[in-house]
């Protein structure tokens, strides 16, 4: 039985349903009461993570699908079909997918009430779902990068929901944008798969690797290897939608979504795509160190990178927004790292902490109206316990604390970092380390300012502040058991578990490099328990012991605190190089000379020189009859002559 | 395949003869007027059916021929006929025909009956121009287009509908008469005018060269290619709607159509020596057209030149002259008919409305038309090629020719994706999103004919975007052949200048 | 039996009376009548010939001319009273309006 078709299918139909007929299901139902359009996503979703439940069980019973749907596009040698592949890692990701989402779509019941685009943003939770699951079920590069550009389609659309709002128009832009500079890199590199090995499914790709190791490919007038060549460019689509270094600029704007978008896209599942195509396309990257270098780099440098700004961003969505690109950069560290099962460990479990990350913050934002600025909350504990308890253990896990889902995954992580034995590991790993500290800083920073200390809020607001309502208080709850314990299924062996999730993973992507000696296992572990306890101490003492504290260092520190506030400047470096660039090579050298001077220059220039031939040529015209008359008597006399001349030579 | 009724002649001369009836129809009769022009042009449609549903994909060769004697000392026959090149052109000219009567609807109000006439003329003609395999009878065809669509831009078009026109008309003669001194030449060389017997005939590469040139300074005027583009944003700015997207969906096709069709197939030699200049050209055009977009505030003048940065990926694929490009090409020349004519539906739509086309007098559009937004949000998708829609399958494969072709002009078409991308949603942007401008609050969304109009090609964008296998196994079986040909003998390797400079020298003598 | 040159001769006459008095001549009228006799000086060696070379065409082409001429002097005298009615005169120096 093809259940598992049904499993993008059943919320495709839901966005199709909901498109076409969302509007009149709610004019049905009444204004008040909209019932009709979150059903039928919710219905969708609901059955589409049963389905997945199913596939999981089937993948542990040993049934791995890869099967074609349909030829999608022939032509000549190209042959690609829209196919399904359901193996360990499709199986993970299935399960993260629909259970966010179908949480997400519940918690939005109640955060979009009353929006007067209710139908459309189910409808495009929907699309998305479809979007998200037809990437991870892909079994070819192609329907991958199908997945992968809806995705940013939807993600298009969710950020740029109240698009009368010219920030959230301009972010969802730039999203989209931004990303198509990786897809760039991403298309060649598929292409590049193609020329290469004359398919794109992942299967025969893989199967054909051995015999191009080691073949050479000349790029820009350099001879490098082309396995190489092929791994960075598909990693120029990873960081794209993975918002690693130089292209995370987008994910930051991205905030300007409706908060449920921010928790199920921009944290939980679409910015992880890049990791799952790392980990998906792991004997590529395998056989190129240089390759796998870069991307541990990338990784190392864009947590640290990102969990500096998050330190000093006032914006509750923005601080988790740059605390999921540095918890993207540990993935992707991972992945460099070869250790790709724990990559994808640290994605499983980033998402359930992380939805609920965000999901706490759009319920904090629900009560403060809209506010944004943790500096104007404080004391919110009393107001709503659920919220405060579950975002604590949200926070508690990223900050690594041991037991917790967050620990499990970012020791492992810093673990095999280490152990690799690649160049540069041992920088990437004090990066990690140093990020491990930083996230749990900031992390409590958050809480402490938040739910701590007094109200510093408008007056009024008080009366407004309560506990959100069970359709968003549910999903809390649940996510926050995921958050505790869904680290459980990949418990170490030096812990005494058995790496059951790494072993799951084991057929597809292959173990790790190295386990790390014994030695290396305990001072990590140690050390990462020190960073995240240190942390949060720190977060204590500086945000609920000496409040004033942090106001000095900004004073004292006033270039490096201007310098994280404002993002390293690289928005601002962007729009000057590129942004205004483009604008200024269109406006001036290409509209105005080369279109409007040169070509049109000749276009128009060839008209007015027979014009001007024509105004000389015209004075022949004297209209005086004489001249004329006297004209065709001199012809006429030439030709007499010249026939006289002719004859006097005949004769 | 052989039909018992001359099915190409019908689906040419329904719409011109339904035309010519039209003048003898007193003018207020306008209603009657425009019900027997949409009665025609459904009537072409459905007649193209057949074609559709009996073609047979598994062969080459050319279909539904017609051949009849004409002009028998000029070695000139009227002779008709399709293969996997042409028969989408043609579905997608008698599709459009249908939609630029309805979309007139309401919006030409004078001269009313004149309009139509050169409506159902033009239609005509180009179905004229994508059956024709006898040289003089295409180049009939080619110039007799050019007259109506000469007056309905100028008659119909906008203010500076005069120059515009003229510049067209100028535009493409020039490349026309260029190809007319080509046929004769060909004729003279070959005493023939029939393509299938041209076909056979060995040209010598000198000749070749001048012959590939002649006939691309028309085709290249019609693409249009890099630098002679210029017409192109006059005229569809200037043209009733109905006129530009005429424009863009099918004329500027039979330029990159005539490449296909008359220029690889007839100097093989000659254009494979000649397709680096050609793929510079393509490349500049994708780039250059693409960014030129940013700078425009006039909405249809952005689509236009939008369209010379699409047709430089047709062309691209043409010329890069392996599978995968000649059919994203081919596709992409019907994407880029169906996508660029919606769009310019579309903007022929709200223009009825606001009389405005300055991007500036727009905004928050969404919120008054919704359904018009979504509408023109999947042709904005199809026009930067997102997967899922038609836009991608084509430019992916033209991408994947040029790669495969030559990686830095593959890697720089992809550039056009980008670019692509910021002009489409940025002019999304500023026409839809954002607070509403008080120019456009309270507009109507789409009528119901409206909606009628854009449906068929928005289907077409899903349709040929999940499922281009249905489309590419129409050109799969000729494409390879066209190839065949163009691979096949020695190629001249002799130095392209040398080749010029002789060639030009024999044909001096 | 007169010879054929005297008919060239007076055919070579009339027609240079005649291009003489079009190119001295200021009135329209006369002008007309100058290109009357250079007709007439080419109808007289046309039959000329035509007697010489006992060949009929010559004649044939002697009526053409003479066609030509009534349908050029009826037209060129309808002409010139167009003109004498916008201009109130005939004398080509005071008319110039075909100058470009």
């Amino acid at each position: 039985m093809q259940y598992y078709v049904l499993i993008p299918l059943l919320p495709l139909s839901a966005f199709v349903l909901n498109i076409l007929f969302g509007k009149k299901i709610t004019n049905i139902f009444g204004e008040s009461f909209k019932i009709g359009a979150h059903w039928i996503s919710l219905l969708g979703v609901a059955s589409a993570f049963v389905l997945s439940i199913i596939a999981v069980k089937d993948v542990m019973d040993g049934h791995v699908v890869n099967a074609d749907l349909y030829t999608w596009i022939t032509s000549g040698n190209l042959r690609v079909s829209i196919g399904f592949l359901i193996d360990q890692l499709t199986a993970v990701m299935l399960v993260v997918v629909t259970s966010v989402s179908l949480l997400v779509h519940v918690y939005s019941i109640g955060y979009m009430h009353g929006d007067k685009g209710y139908y459309r943003f189910f409808s495009f939770l929907s699309l998305f779902t479809f979007s998200m699951l037809m990437l991870v079920m892909a079994n070819n590069f192609l329907q991958l990068y199908f997945g992968w550009e809806m995705v940013g389609l939807c993600s298009y659309f969710l950020i740029g929901f109240w698009y009368e709002k010219k920030s959230a128009a301009s972010a969802a832009k730039k999203a989209f944008v931004v990303n198509r500079f990786g897809d760039f890199g991403f298309s060649l590199g598929v292409m590049l798969v193609f020329l290469t090995f004359g398919t794109l499914h992942y299967a025969d790709v893989f199967q054909g690797l051995p015999g191009i190791i080691g073949q050479k490919i000349t790029v820009l007038g350099f001879r490098t290897d082309l396995v190489t060549v092929i791994a960075l460019l598909l990693t120029c689509g990873a960081i794209g939608k993975s918002a690693q270094l130089p292209l995370h600029a987008w994910l930051p704007d991205a905030m300007e979504g409706p908060t449920p978008v921010s928790a199920l896209i921009h944290a939980a599942t679409m910015v992880t795509a890049g990791v799952f195509m790392i980990a998906r396309t792991a004997p590529i990257f395998n056989a190129s160190r240089t390759a796998m270098v870069c991307v541990m780099l990338i990784g190392g440098c864009t947590a640290f990178f990102a969990a500096t700004i998050a330190l000093v961003q006032n914006d509750i969505k923005r601080v988790i927004a740059y605390s999921t690109i540095s918890q993207l950069g540990y993935m992707f560290m991972a992945c460099g790292a070869g250790a790709y099962a724990f990559g994808i460990f640290h994605l499983y479990t980033h998402a359930f902490f992380k939805a609920l990350l965000f999901l706490c913050a759009g319920s904090v934002m629900h009560a403060m109206q809209g506010e944004l600025n943790i500096q104007k909350m404080g004391g919110l504990k009393k107001y709503m316990p659920v919220t405060y308890w579950t975002m604590l253990l949200a926070s508690l896990s990223i900050s690594g604390v041991p037991g917790l889902s967050g620990f499990f995954s970012k020791d492992e992580i810093l673990l095999k970092t280490l152990a690799s034995g690649l160049p540069f590991s041992g920088v990437v790993w004090v990066l990690g380390m140093l990020t491990a500290f930083l996230t749990a800083f900031y992390s409590f920073r958050v809480i402490f300012l938040t739910f701590h200390g007094k109200f510093r809020g408008h007056g009024e607001l008080t009366h407004h502040l309560h506990e959100s309502p069970p359709s968003m208080a549910f999903p809390l709850m649940v996510l926050a058991v995921g958050a505790v314990a869904a680290g459980f299924v990949g418990i170490p062996h030096s812990l005494g578990g058995h790496d059951a999730f790494a072993r799951f993973l084991e057929p597809v992507v292959g173990e790790a490099r190295s386990e790390g000696s014994v030695a290396q296992q305990w001072v990590v572990m140690g050390l990462s328990i020190l960073a995240s306890t240190a942390g949060i101490a720190g977060a204590a003492y500086v945000y609920l012991k000496k409040t004033d504290l942090p106001q000095m260092v900004a004073e004292s520190f006033h270039h490096l605190h201007s310098l994280l506030y404002n993002k390293y400047y690289v928005d601002e470096l962007y729009d000057l190089v590129v942004v205004r660039l483009f604008y200024r090579i269109s406006r001036g050298p290409i509209n105005r000379i080369v279109d409007g001077r040169i070509i049109e220059g000749v276009v128009n220039g060839v008209p007015s020189l027979i014009a001007w031939s024509a105004a000389r040529l015209r004075r022949v015209q004297t209209g005086v009859v004489l001249h004329y008359s006297l004209v065709m008597a001199g012809g006429l006399f030439a030709m007499v002559v010249y026939v006289l001349a002719r004859l006097w030579k005949v004769i | 395949m052989r039909f018992d009724y001359p099915i190409l002649s019908i689906l040419i001369f329904l719409p011109v003869v339904s035309g010519i009836l039209l003048i003898f129809v007193s003018r207020r009769f306008e209603r009657a007027i425009k019900w027997f022009a949409l009665t025609a042009a459904t009537l072409t449609f459905l007649f193209s059916l057949p074609l559709f549903m009996n073609f047979d994909k598994g062969t080459s060769r050319m279909q539904f021929i017609e051949r009849h004697a004409w002009i028998d000392d000029w070695g000139t026959s009227y002779f008709l006929g399709v293969d996997g090149i042409s028969i989408l052109m043609v579905l997608l000219s008698t599709l459009t025909g249908i939609l630029c009567v309805s979309i007139s609807w309401y919006s030409v109000k004078d001269k009313v009956k004149e309009f139509y006439i050169a409506l159902l003329l033009v239609e005509g003609f180009m179905i004229g121009v994508f059956c024709s395999l006898d040289l003089f009878l295409f180049y009939i065809f080619w110039e007799a287009m050019l007259i109506p669509m000469y007056l309905i831009v100028g008659v119909w078009g906008g203010p500076n509908r005069i120059y515009a026109a003229i510049k067209f008309f100028i535009y493409t003669l020039v490349g026309s008469v260029l190809m007319l001194v080509g046929l004769i030449v060909l004729h003279h060389v070959a005493d023939t005018f029939d393509l299938l017997k041209l076909m056979n005939t060995q040209l010598p590469y000198n000749l070749q060269l001048i012959l590939f040139w002649a006939f691309f300074a028309a085709f290249a005027v019609k693409v249009p290619m890099f630098p002679v583009h210029t017409w192109l944003p006059d005229a569809h700015t200037e043209a009733p709607t109905a006129g530009s997207v005429l424009l863009a969906a099918i004329l500027i096709k039979m330029g990159a159509y005539g490449f296909l069709r008359f220029s690889l197939p007839l100097f093989p030699q000659a254009s494979v020596a000649m397709a680096p200049v050609m793929l510079v050209l393509s490349v500049i055009a994708i780039v250059y057209g693409g960014l030129i977009c940013l700078a425009q505030s006039d909405l249809k003048r952005l689509i236009a030149y939008s369209s010379v940065s699409h047709m430089g990926f047709v062309t691209l694929g043409i010329f890069a002259m392996n599978g995968y490009g000649v059919q994203g090409g081919l596709l992409q020349m019907i994407n880029h008919g169906v996508v660029t004519g919606g769009l310019f539906l579309s903007i022929g739509i709200v223009y009825e409305r606001t009389h405005t086309r300055q991007i500036a007098d727009y905004g928050g559009l969404a919120s008054v038309m919704p359904i018009f937004a979504a509408f023109f949000m999947v042709f904005t998708l199809a026009s930067i090629g997102l997967p899922g829609t038609n836009g991608f399958v084509g430019e992916f494969l033209v991408i994947l020719g040029g790669f495969s072709r030559n990686r830095l002009s593959g890697v720089l078409a992809a550039t056009g994706i980008i670019i692509g991308a910021i002009y489409m949603l940025w002019l999304y942007q500023r026409v839809f999103f954002t607070s509403v401008n008080e120019r456009i609050a309270g507009l109507k969304d789409v009528s119901l004919r409206e909606g009628l109009t854009l449906l068929p090609l928005l289907i077409l964008v899903i349709w040929i975007g999940v499922y281009p296998d249905f489309f590419l196994s129409f050109m799969g079986t000729s494409v390879n052949s066209l190839l065949a040909r163009l691979h096949q003998g020695p190629l001249d390797q002799s130095n392209v200048m040398n080749g010029v400079i002789s060639g030009a020298g024999a044909f001096v003598k | 039996m007169v010879p054929l040159n005297w008919y060239i001769w007076l055919s070579a006459i009339l027609f240079c009376t005649g291009m003489f008095g079009f190119i001295t001549r200021r009135n329209l009228i006369i002008m007309l009548l100058s290109v009357e006799i250079m007709f007439n000086g080419v109808n007289v060696s046309l039959a000329a010939f035509s007697h010489y070379l006992q060949d009929a065409a010559g004649q044939v082409l002697v009526f053409i001319v003479i066609a030509v001429a009534a349908a050029e002097a009826a037209i060129g005298l309808a002409l010139v009273i167009l003109l004498f009615r916008h201009h109130e005169t005939i004398m080509i120096d005071e008319i110039n309006e075909m100058k470009g």
